[in-house]
């Protein structure tokens, strides 16, 4: 077995690598230096376990999260179960669908309450959670699609917004989506509810039983997937314009559902180049700068 | 759940199952085949691809040119990420064949793991670190000791088995960790027993109790006097070397007295030490020669007007040339500043140019002496005795290394000139270093080598995970005749 938990500074100096198995964290704090350096001694300290504590409840964490069911034990698990809990009773969803955000969660707040600092942020594979003081702001920017790093647009958020957490879904993506989209990116209040929201808004862009789409059953590609036999997306041929407009208009329902019950505060919704965005006003900031951009940087990717 | 063909990986405990052609979880082991295999890329140094970006001489001085137009091999495969068969009961993992001008060369890469290993840092400081043998820590665990401080450099000792292995599990853990980035030249902060806190990283300045070292000073002030008074006499009466730990005045200096430069009646504040040498003229800062004076003058007491004379000519110049002064006395012995002239410039210059930049620097050393060298051969002494016989050169990641002499294959390198990312650590702990043994088929035969094991370099450029990188100018070429075989550096 290899050596487990790495924590390290990347070259720069500045931000905090933390790596174990599957879970790859960056992470940058801003203040004062003592207190940089005891965010990231509370953060390496708390991540030592993370993994593990995660692996304890691991078949129970990629159970269907309909009907409730004990509570889960880990504070991480926790977080997973109560950011997909909303979604349970009427769709397909575990709490694995919230990890990264919930790792994320949980590590920035132990930061946060170590550490008097003025910006925050851990970035778990492009799930982010955030942390601004009064008056702070930070840049994020935006990728259309998980396999490709050029950026399409920025969002500032700043301290008067409630935004503390981003998540990005989609098929090309690390995990398996039921969907199509190229890319969900959400604004939410928490990273964890950002994740899940992401999974369910990327599953819902969906064309079901159309022929230029590919499926394979996930516990065909990862046995010990938690989507089990469901179909999940590897392979999206041409479609028509009307086809995308189809597919981003369901996702775009569900994002407005979730809009309206608070879980989200902003969406914007990718598939081949044409985007969606729901909550323009609540995210004010994130719209106005990354809209104008996104059209014109998109169509350059398609034929890059 | 099982599935027949998936395989489990116990990497991490996600425990995944992996179908064939697929990866885990993490995106780093894979299933090939029902093998679990991890890909990171193996590392291959180009050497074609380094002419492109370096000039390259008609002729390598290495390589004396033997009337013939063959020239070696452009490639080279290091052993970094080649994986290892701890404790090395099977065959390395790669055994390669190359020919060099006519000859048969083989390769044997490895990646070793090294319980005793440790890392040699020098760090260019005047500032006092620490006492000598006082413990370096690392996130508060001992990693390493002050040991001796150098010529404008201290130096410290990290790692090696007691820390690695002697320790408590969280000293083994740290002083691993702490091993790994500075071979990986990554910054890290070592904090010095009733001392500094130095950030250290390879080919960087140190960062002492957060003040960046910019510049090594030429010498003590008095040590600048000694080495330009001779090109200072006759172009002036006095010069003065500002400096926080010894001042230098060069008329009172021996090197002025053996000049027979005349007195001149100036007195200095701070103490005397010996003569024309001056301690704690001023405090310590970061103005004129690391003190905190600002107006060089302020140092001076009024000149003795029995020996001083109305137009002395006064140089006033800091330990790295970046502050200087020149003034001569009125009729009333007062110093009075005025341009400085041509010939005195030259030689504020020539201070300057002397002093190079402050840097750290971290040479890794493992002895490579164990079971390791049955990875290469059935006989392993015989490895030993080849490379003490220089019929094998041992290089690590391609760099050149320093064989110690003595028993063992112990060597040192610098981790500089190594490719990134060639180090990484098992939870022994210790390092996992990649080391390459090179020497002709034949006497790899004559050693006992696995020859059944050998494989042509053709049929490893070819192979995925791959990483081909530009050989480092800075090297000689692994595969070029040695010169010397204890050292290529």
């Amino acid at each position: 077995m290899r050596e487990r938990a790495q924590i390290r500074l990347l070259p720069d100096g500045r931000r905090l690598h933390l790596h174990d198995g599957p879970i790859d964290l960056i992470v940058e704090a801003f203040g004062v230096l003592a207190e940089i350096n005891a965010a990231y001694r509370a953060a390496a300290e708390r991540f030592v376990t993370v993994l593990d504590e995660l692996c304890s409840e691991l078949t129970f964490l990629r159970q269907s999260a309909r009907g409730g069911g004990r509570p889960a034990v880990g504070l991480i698990a926790r977080r997973m179960v109560a950011a997909v809990a909303p979604y349970g009773e009427w769709t397909f969803i575990t709490p694995m669908a919230a990890v990264a955000g919930a790792v994320a969660e949980e590590i920035l707040d132990t930061m946060t309450s170590a550490a008097t600092l003025s910006r925050a942020y851990v970035n778990d594979g492009g799930d982010i959670a955030l942390h601004l003081a009064a008056g702070e702001q930070l840049v994020v920017g935006m990728v259309e699609r998980p396999d490709r790093s050029s950026l399409f647009g920025t969002a500032t958020l700043d301290s008067t917004q409630p935004v503390r957490g981003i998540a990005t879904s989609g098929w090309r993506g690390r995990s398996f989506s039921l969907g199509i989209a190229d890319a969900v990116t959400i604004l939410a209040d928490r990273s964890a509810m950002a994740d899940a929201a992401a999974t369910i808004i990327a599953n819902a862009v969906d064309l079901p039983g159309h022929p230029s789409i590919t499926r394979a059953p996930a516990c065909d590609l990862v046995p010990d997937s938690d989507l089990g036999d469901r179909l999940v997306t590897q392979g999206v041929g041409e479609l028509s314009l009307g086809e995308i407009g189809d597919a981003l208009d369901t996702g775009v329902a569900v994002a407005r559902s979730l809009l309206s019950r608070g879980l989200i505060r902003a969406a914007a919704l990718c598939l081949f180049g044409v985007n969606r965005v729901v909550g323009v006003s609540e995210a004010s900031e994130a719209e106005s700068v990354a809209a104008p951009e996104r059209a014109k940087s998109s169509r350059s990717l398609i034929h890059a | 759940m099982a599935d027949d063909d998936a395989i489990r990986c116990d990497a991490c405990p996600v425990l995944c199952y992996i179908k064939p052609g697929r990866t885990g979880a993490c995106d780093r082991y894979a299933n090939d085949n029902g093998q679990l295999v991890r890909i990171d890329p193996h590392v291959v140094l180009d050497r074609a691809l380094s002419r492109g970006d370096s000039i390259v001489p008609f002729l390598d001085r290495d390589r004396d040119w033997d009337g013939s137009i063959v020239s070696g091999p452009e490639t080279f495969i290091t052993a970094i990420g080649a994986g290892t068969t701890y404790p090395d009961y099977k065959p390395a993992p790669f055994i390669i064949s190359s020919e060099v001008q006519g000859v048969d060369v083989v390769t044997v890469v490895t990646e070793g793991i090294f319980s005793y290993c440790g890392v040699k840092v020098k760090i260019d400081t005047d500032r006092h670190l620490g006492p000598e043998t006082n413990l370096v820590r690392a996130r508060g665990e001992p990693v390493g000791h002050v040991t001796t401080g150098e010529y404008g450099s201290q130096m410290l000792s990290l790692g090696g088995v007691r820390h690695l292995t002697g320790g408590s599990r969280k000293e083994g853990t740290v002083a691993c960790e702490t091993l790994l980035n500075l071979c990986d030249r990554k910054p890290v902060e070592l904090t010095i027993d009733e001392g500094a806190t130095v950030l250290v990283q390879a080919g960087k300045p140190p960062v002492v109790d957060g003040v960046l070292e910019e510049r090594m000073r030429v010498g003590c002030g008095s040590a600048t006097i000694g080495m330009f008074a001779k090109q200072w006499f006759g172009k002036v009466d006095e010069v003065v070397v500002v400096d926080d730990h010894i001042t230098g005045v060069l008329s009172e200096h021996q090197a002025g007295k053996l000049l027979g430069i005349r007195e001149t009646g100036i007195k200095m504040k701070g103490h005397r030490s010996t003569p024309g040498r001056y301690f704690r003229v001023a405090e310590p800062g970061t103005a004129w020669g690391g003190t905190n004076i600002e107006d060089p003058l302020s140092i001076l007491q009024t000149f003795n007007p029995k020996i001083a004379w109305p137009k002395l000519r006064l140089l006033m110049v800091s330990t790295t040339g970046e502050h200087c002064a020149y003034y001569e006395l009125d009729e009333a012995l007062r110093p009075v500043k005025k341009e400085l002239p041509s010939l005195l410039s030259e030689s504020v210059a020539r201070i300057k140019e002397n002093c190079e930049p402050a840097l750290c620097n971290v040479l890794f050393m493992g002895g490579a002496g164990g079971s390791l060298r049955a990875g290469v051969t059935e006989n392993p002494v015989r490895l030993t005795h080849s490379v003490r016989d220089a019929l094998t050169r041992v290089t690590c990641g391609g760099a050149p290394v320093y064989v110690w002499p003595g028993g063992g294959i112990t060597f040192m390198v610098d981790v500089s000139r190594i490719p990134e990312h060639a180090f990484g650590y098992v939870p022994t702990p210790a390092l996992v270093a990649p080391i390459e043994f090179t020497l002709k088929l034949t006497d790899y035969a004559a050693l006992g080598g696995y020859m059944d094991h050998v494989r042509p370099l053709d049929s490893m450029l070819h192979g995925e995970g791959r990483r081909h990188l530009s050989a480092n100018p800075d090297n000689p070429w692994p595969l070029s005749p040695a010169k010397s075989p204890r050292s290529d550096q």
